[in-house]
Parts: structure tokens; C-alpha cells; sequence
């Protein structure tokens, strides 16, 4: 990986797509997405840069949620390559009857992308995923986590961090907001499948998701990209933070960025200096009551051991470091 | 060419000579054989360029099947009751996006309680989703309606559900004429969809649409509905130039010119019903019955002319409506009403429970507005003593 | 319209007897409708199954009450299953039993026959499968079907040796009863 010195504008070579002045623009100006929206950003970085790697050769399938509904609100459409959305919990398994179709119809250099939200991945779709996982269809599938379901006005979902607040975990009384030993682990779900490629990502660092899309895009069978993109609607912060925000829960060992092959942990990004969370959990309101006059003194220690886990487990140290 | 099958066998085997490119289905009884039996086809390569997907459920079932059709395939899935409830959202998805695909749903009661045997509360479940709803009498016209229904789905950019007795039909073995490859390839041209997923024109498949224009889809749903009418008939006429058969069409008549009385009824209990009437009018009754084939798009111009002449009209019925009766029925009154003095309910085999020649006889005797047939009094008398005393506390 | 009810246990072939029969009815230029008593009956529990052979399409889809006749696989679901109900008079049950008490069930309007099918399918298939034998002996007691039928209908649900065997079985229990 590079330095990030060199700056992504004066060395073309290593330029992130999204700086280019001819990437594709995939989802294209004039979407209804919020200031800051953490989910427009990963999106188009997936579609602009899977766009060039395939020669323009891909289909999106989308499940509803916050992307679907700001990005076509007929008779207007963002969605600059074939784009196909249906229902909340299905996108994986119409993203399988595409890629078979393509099979079919002889369109065979044509790579399909199924995309959704934390929701519509880990609760609702977790079936059809699966299922997609199980007989390793030749799908890429991109979750872009933002953590509750934003679209419906920010509710808990089994992405939901342990103690953030969400409107239907609103820290009351003694009440600390979303309980601790709940949630799911979706990438590691998803290596339980032994499929070819597991990856997680984040916008803070988008050479290294485009990395991995790039890489991801070509391979067969299935294949599992989890981005962490910040919200700042849902979690309280300005528009103008979520890229640092982001880079936050990166650094702390909260967001882990590794990836994985046929079930198994290949590679990390390692953290120099890991930072301790309480820096990433002030910045946002959705853990404010974590910071009151009532919260126990040792509930910011239960969210950091979760951080240093992540240290040890996927060894962020560096022993699997990149280069 | 002739051949003695299971029905879901002649089935399977007219939807493998539609050359669909996706067949996914999830197991239910009674569902399970036609798909076991493409599955085969299939994987024998006696049906080629076909894929089958086994999926973990209905849901996915019917969503990769959205899937391949919106990606330009001819798309084919099949289920019964409880499979047919849990794709529900995609059965009304399918529609509201028109993809042209086409469904064998097993009929089968739904549950609690759990039954697995025949009626048709599954279909009623889905009969404002916006397909195409054949009902077959026969395992003959349950083959030729699933050649009918690609070419009526791709024509109308549609999808079109056959509706087929579970049981009754799909495991009973009878003589089923097969056309040949060459003779269903003329009637089913290749299919060329009319939009897809393509790289070439990139669409957007699926937005939302806003209040603003939502009113206008529906109503254009609802005009090709009742536009299908047309094109449901003469696609049947078209199946019978070139196969030299009466299958599919919008109603069917038999005996009615005379008839006093004219059962209305759908699928495999018309025969046991055209048994019955023949031997009441051979003791010098005049009774007639009524075929619905199409049930959506509701022929309701086409049933009026022939029901007009009638002084009764009876509707046997293989589902009820909990808190109004009979679906069909209701559905009736209206195109009937100042043209047929009588009209009254059978509600009749729910859950599979057997309908007889003697039963309907017994039933059409009886000076009745509604009907269950074969109701055993002593099982309910007790429960309806109980249910009376809590409404009058 | 010859109406024919089939009774045994799952695991028999009950319903597979109803189809090879409607097969041989089929291949013999007659309209016939089989079709199982629709359950989820597992190993072990009663079976019924119906095979209607007219010259006429046949419309019907009722149970069969009244048979012409009956073929019980399994002697020991006689009683449980009331397996006589309904024969018409002139009718015909076909038992699977190698004793002749069986013949007697206090119906003198009716012709009923025993054949050791067990034994038979033990000796020739090395299986306890009565049901393609069982349509031999109903071809020889009734004539509804002729044996060459039979053995053509055996041939489209069973493949190679296991379809000469049975063949060959119900060849010999057509003979018991011819």
C-alpha cells in the first residue's frame, strides 16, 4: 500500500478512481441522499471502480433501504448501468437469478453486483444471502453497514453497535441502549460459508476499498465486501465529520479492515498507534448518554475490550500487514 | 403424442418444451413432482440451457426467478399454500415490475390449521397481485394452459399463474396428448424481451414511485388486466388452430342452452360436476354448468352472457372468504344482479375433503343461500354454543 | 368404467400399482385415471389408492366407494381399512395371503381370490414388493387387462434386471389364477 504523502492527485498510478477526472460517475449529481451520507460515498466508489475493472460489464441488484430510495424517485434516476430493485430482504437471491441469466443469454463477461444496507443484510436478507453463500453463485455482495436502519428513522438492527442509542433503544433511566452480547458479525457468517473472498472496508480509506472491489469484481462464485459508512443523521455527528469519523473507528480497532479467503483470515491493515475509543464514541450523539452523569464508569471499558479483541483476533498489530 | 402421466409429470414436461432458461423452485407438497421432474429433464440435458436453482425458500424462490426474467430469461417457478404466503411480497413484486414469468402453483389449503391436501385458498390469497389466474380442469389443460400462459405472459408483459389442483391433478396419472418440440416452438417463439438488464442501455428496474404517479401504474395495471381478457381468448383460439384442441379461453359451456340451473365452478371438480348434472338430466332435470378458466382477469361480460338465461345460478366453491362466504360467489352477484333471480354459495372439499356425485346431488335440492357441503353438524354443534354465548355476554 | 381400490402399507407400491395399472389400461387404447388416496403416509401406514379404465374419457374425480374391485397388498389392513366396503355385486378382491381363509368374508356376490405375492416377489425379486405381481393375478381374475399389458406397464416403472424379475413374478401369479 502507499503512503498516503504522495496524495492521490499527483500520482495518477495510485490515484483512487474516485479522483479521476473520467471515472464512469455511476451514481450520477442530483440524488435525494443526506449532507455526509457515508453510504452515496462507499457506493459510488464500488460502482465507479467495479465500472472499470469489468469495461463497463456490470448490473446492480439493490435492496430497499436509504440507497434505493435517494437514488430513483421516478421519474428521476441517479443509476448510470443496469440497476434492478425489488424487495428488502431478497436482493442476494435476485442477484443470483441475474447472474444465471447472464450464463444463460451468453452474456458471460457480465459481473453482478448485489448491494443493500446493514438491515437488508443481516436481518431481513440473511436468508437469501446465505442461501447465495451456500451455493457460491457468482455474485459480488456489498453491505454497506451503517449500523441501525437509517431509512425508516434510525432503529435498532443486529448491526447496531452494543450501548448506541437508535429510536427503539433509547437510553432511559437505567436503560443504556442497545444491550450488550447482541449483534451479529455478518463477514464472519459469511467465512463460516468458506466462499472465495470476505472483505471488510471503510470510506476512510478508499484506495483500500476500491483495492478490494477491484480484486473482489473478477473473482467467481461468491463473494462478501463489508463497508463501514458513517451516518451522520443516525448517529449524531456534522456532515462535514464522516470521513474522520469513519477513520476513527478504524483506528481504535472497532471497525477492523481485513480479508479473507475460502474461510480464512489472509491479510489486515495494521494500526500503528490504536486509539482508544472513548475518542471515537464522544464524537457521536448516539453515545452521549454513555458519557453522562449516570453511566457507570466501566461501560466505556466494555466497548473498548471489544476494540482490543479486534486487535488481537485479526492481528492489527501487523503481522498480516499488505505489502 | 399420447401418453398416460402423473399430472405433474405432463406438466413439467409442457413447461420443459417452453424452453424456460430458469427453473427455481423450493419443495412443497403438492408442488414437489413437477419440479423433481424438470429438475431432471434438466440435468439430463434433455432440456439445455436451463439452469435450476435449489433455493432455502419460497422467497428466494420467486426472487431469483425476478431475478433471470428481468435479466432477459424465460423464467418458470412453482409452489403451493404455505410456499405461495411466504413469496407473497414477490408475487405482487413480479407483477408490479411486469416480468413475463410463469407459475404452476399445486392448489392447497393453508394453514393453521396445517393441511396439505387440495382447495383453493392459496390462489384466493394472491387474487388481487396482479397476475394472470388460469384454473385447468383437466391434467390435458393443465399442460397446454402452462404453453398458453408463457405465450399470454410474454404478450402482455404479465405474469401468468396456473392454478392446478394439488393432488386431484398433480398426482393423478391420466392420458396426456405431448406435442412435439417443433409444434410448441412455432406456437412460443424465442423469447426477446421487450427491456432487461443491459449493459448496452442501462435501465433502472424498480424505483419508487411517488404519489404523484403511483395512481396512473396502478390503473394501467388494472386496464391490462382487463385487456389480457382479449388476449386469453384468443391465444386459446390460437392453441386450438394449431393443436386442434379446446384448452384455456376465458369460460367454458356444457349443457347450458337449456339449463334452468347453471353451476359455475373452477378446475378438476367440473368433471365429478358434469358427471353429476348428466344424471340429473337424465331423470328430465335441465341443469348446465359453467367453467371459469380465467379467473383473473374476471370474464365477468362473458359469464353474464352465459348465465343470463339461467333462473339460478349455484357457485361451487373450493375456498371461503372468513367473514363473508364464498369468493366466487361474491365475485357473481354483482355482474348477475337484476339478471339472475337466484344465486347461491357451495362452499365445498376444503382442506381436501372429497366431493361426491351424491353430495352435490344432496346439496342442490336444498333451498339454500349457502352451502357446505358434507359439513358434519356434530363436530361443530358444540363449538357454536360456545362461540354463540360469548357474543351475546 | 371398471373402478378398482387398491389397499396396503406405504413402502408397498400401492400407488404405484394404481398407475402401472392405469398404464396397461392405456396401452390397450382405454381412457384411465389413477390416483393416490393424497396423505403424507409414512413406512408402515395404510395406503389407498384408485384406478378408474372406461372406453369413455373419464370426468369423475371422486374417491372410488363402489369398486369393481379390490387388490389388498397387505392382508392385515382388511379390518382397520375396511377394504370390502363397497365392492359391487359381481365384484372382485384379489388378496395377497397364501391361505384361503381369506376367501371367505361372508360376500357370496363377489369373487375373491388369494395369491401369496409375498412369497412369490421373495423367491423371484428377493424383495417383499407384491404390487406388479398382484396386477398378474388381477388381469387373470378380472380379464379387465390382459398380462402382455401388465408386463408392459412393469416395464415403464421398473429398469433393467428388477423389471425382468418382477416380470417374470407376475407371470407366475397371472398362472395361479388363469
Amino acid at each position: 500500500m502507499t503512503t498516503l504523502t504522495i496524495g492521490n492527485r499527483l500520482d495518477d498510478k495510485d490515484a483512487a478512481e474516485q479522483s479521476k477526472y473520467n471515472r464512469y460517475n455511476g451514481i450520477t449529481s442530483g440524488h435525494r441522499a443526506c449532507q455526509g451520507c457515508g453510504e452515496a460515498l462507499a457506493a459510488r466508489c464500488v460502482v465507479d471502480v467495479a465500472h472499470r475493472v469489468t469495461g463497463g460489464n456490470i448490473a446492480v441488484v439493490n435492496a430497499t433501504g436509504c440507497l434505493e430510495v435517494f437514488s430513483c424517485v421516478y421519474p428521476e434516476n441517479s443509476w448510470r448501468i443496469p440497476w434492478l430493485h425489488s424487495l428488502f430482504g431478497n436482493a442476494a437471491a435476485v442477484a443470483t437469478g441475474v447472474a444465471s441469466a447472464f450464463v444463460i443469454s451468453g452474456k458471460k463477461d457480465m459481473r453482478v453486483i448485489a448491494q443493500g444496507g446493514d438491515g437488508s443484510t443481516s436481518d431481513i436478507g440473511l436468508g437469501c444471502l446465505s442461501g447465495m453463500f451456500d451455493r457460491n453463485d457468482d455474485v459480488l455482495y456489498v453491505c454497506y453497514d451503517n449500523q441501525a436502519y437509517m431509512n425508516t428513522g434510525v432503529q435498532r438492527s443486529s448491526a447496531t453497535p452494543i450501548l448506541a442509542r437508535t429510536a427503539t433503544t433509547l437510553p432511559v433511566r437505567g436503560y443504556m441502549g442497545n444491550a450488550a452480547g447482541t449483534g451479529k458479525n455478518v463477514p464472519q457468517i459469511a467465512m463460516a460459508h468458506e466462499i472465495p473472498y470476505v472483505a471488510t472496508a471503510s470510506i476512510c480509506n478508499i484506495r483500500d476499498l476500491e483495492e478490494k472491489i477491484s480484486k473482489a469484481i473478477l473473482l467467481k462464485g461468491s463473494r462478501y465486501v463489508h463497508v463501514h459508512v458513517p451516518c451522520p443523521l443516525g448517529w449524531g455527528y456534522p456532515p462535514s465529520e464522516t470521513v474522520r469519523i469513519a477513520r476513527m473507528a478504524v483506528e481504535c480497532g472497532l471497525f477492523p479492515l481485513f480479508e479473507a479467503e475460502n474461510g480464512v483470515v489472509v491479510g489486515s491493515t495494521p494500526i500503528d498507534n490504536p486509539k482508544p475509543v472513548e475518542e471515537y464514541l464522544r464524537a457521536q450523539r448516539r453515545f452521549a448518554h454513555l458519557f453522562g452523569k449516570n453511566a457507570p464508569p466501566e461501560i466505556i471499558e466494555t466497548i473498548q475490550q471489544i476494540a482490543s479483541r479486534n486487535l488481537e483476533k485479526y492481528r492489527l498489530s501487523g503481522e498480516f500487514s499488505h505489502e | 403424442m399420447l401418453h398416460q402421466l402423473e399430472g405433474s409429470q405432463a406438466i413439467a414436461k409442457a413447461v420443459a418444451l417452453c424452453r424456460p432458461g430458469m427453473v427455481c423452485a423450493y419443495p412443497i407438497t403438492p408442488q414437489t413432482h413437477i419440479v423433481e421432474h424438470l429438475g431432471e429433464l434438466i440435468h439430463a440435458e434433455e432440456l439445455w440451457n436451463c439452469d435450476y436453482v435449489n433455493v432455502e425458500s419460497e422467497m428466494a424462490a420467486i426472487s431469483v426467478t425476478i431475478g433471470s426474467q428481468a435479466a432477459g430469461v424465460r423464467s418458470y417457478t412453482a409452489t403451493s399454500s404455505q410456499g405461495l404466503l411466504y413469496m407473497q411480497e414477490g408475487v405482487y413484486n413480479a407483477s408490479g415490475l411486469e416480468l413475463p414469468m410463469v407459475m404452476t402453483l399445486g392448489n392447497r389449503a393453508i394453514g393453521s390449521p396445517i393441511n396439505i391436501w387440495n382447495d383453493h385458498s392459496d390462489a384466493m390469497s394472491v387474487r388481487d397481485a396482479g397476475w394472470i389466474m388460469l384454473f385447468p380442469e383437466t391434467n390435458q389443460e393443465a399442460a397446454d394452459l402452462h404453453i398458453q400462459a408463457f405465450k399470454i405472459a410474454e404478450t402482455l408483459q404479465c405474469p401468468v399463474m396456473v392454478c392446478v389442483d394439488g393432488f386431484v391433478l398433480t398426482h393423478a396419472y391420466e392420458r396426456v396428448d405431448i406435442p412435439s418440440p417443433e409444434m410448441v416452438d412455432d406456437f412460443l417463439p424465442h423469447y426477446e424481451p421487450r427491456f432487461c438488464l443491459d449493459a448496452a442501455n442501462p435501465l433502472a428496474i424498480g424505483t419508487m414511485v411517488p404519489p404523484e404517479y403511483f395512481m396512473e401504474v396502478r390503473y394501467l395495471a388494472h386496464k391490462k388486466q382487463l385487456g389480457a381478457l382479449k388476449i386469453i381468448e384468443q391465444v386459446g383460439k390460437d392453441f386450438y388452430k394449431k393443436f386442434d384442441r379446446h384448452s384455456g379461453g376465458l369460460i367454458r359451456t356444457y349443457k347450458t342452452e337449456e339449463a334452468k340451473t347453471i353451476i359455475v365452478a373452477m378446475g378438476s371438480v367440473l368433471g365429478t360436476i358434469k358427471d353429476t348434472v348428466d344424471e340429473l338430466n337424465a331423470q328430465g332435470e335441465k341443469y348446465g354448468v359453467v367453467s371459469v378458466v380465467s379467473y383473473r382477469p374476471f370474464p365477468a361480460e362473458a359469464l353474464r352472457a352465459a348465465l343470463a338465461h339461467a333462473q339460478h345460478v349455484v357457485v361451487v366453491e373450493k375456498a371461503l372468504a372468513v367473514g363473508t362466504g364464498g369468493i366466487l360467489f361474491q365475485e357473481l352477484e354483482l355482474p348477475l344482479k337484476n339478471i339472475v333471480r337466484k344465486i347461491s354459495s357451495i362452499i365445498a372439499g376444503l382442506g381436501g375433503r372429497a366431493i361426491t356425485k351424491s353430495m352435490l346431488k344432496y346439496a342442490l335440492k336444498q333451498d339454500e343461500r349457502e352451502i357446505f357441503l358434507g359439513l358434519d353438524q356434530n363436530v361443530v354443534a358444540e363449538k357454536i354454543q360456545l362461540v354463540k354465548s360469548c357474543c351475546c355476554k | 368404467m371398471f373402478q378398482v381400490r387398491i389397499h396396503g402399507r406405504g413402502g408397498q407400491g400401492v400407488v404405484t400399482a394404481a398407475e402401472m395399472l392405469s398404464i396397461a389400461a392405456f396401452l390397450e387404447g382405454k381412457h384411465a385415471q389413477a390416483f393416490p388416496s393424497f396423505g403424507s403416509e409414512r413406512m408402515g401406514a395404510p395406503v389407498v389408492s384408485f384406478c378408474r379404465i372406461s372406453n369413455r374419457e373419464i370426468r369423475l374425480r371422486e374417491p372410488v366407494q363402489e369398486p369393481n374391485a379390490v387388490i389388498i397388498q397387505d392382508r392385515t389392513v382388511i379390518g382397520p381399512a375396511r377394504a370390502f366396503q363397497g365392492i359391487v355385486s359381481g365384484g372382485y378382491a384379489l388378496i395377497n395371503s397364501p391361505e384361503a381363509e381369506y376367501e371367505d368374508q361372508g360376500r357370496d356376490d363377489i369373487t375373491m381370490k388369494c395369491v401369496g405375492a409375498t412369497e412369490i416377489a421373495l423367491e423371484h425379486i428377493g424383495k417383499p414388493l407384491p404390487n406388479a405381481i398382484l396386477l398378474g393375478s388381477f388381469a387373470a381374475l378380472t380379464k379387465i387387462i390382459q398380462l402382455d399389458s401388465v408386463l408392459e406397464a412393469i416395464k415403464t416403472k421398473f429398469s433393467g434386471a428388477i423389471a425382468e424379475k418382477n416380470s417374470v413374478a407376475a407371470k407366475i401369479a397371472y398362472d395361479r389364477l388363469a
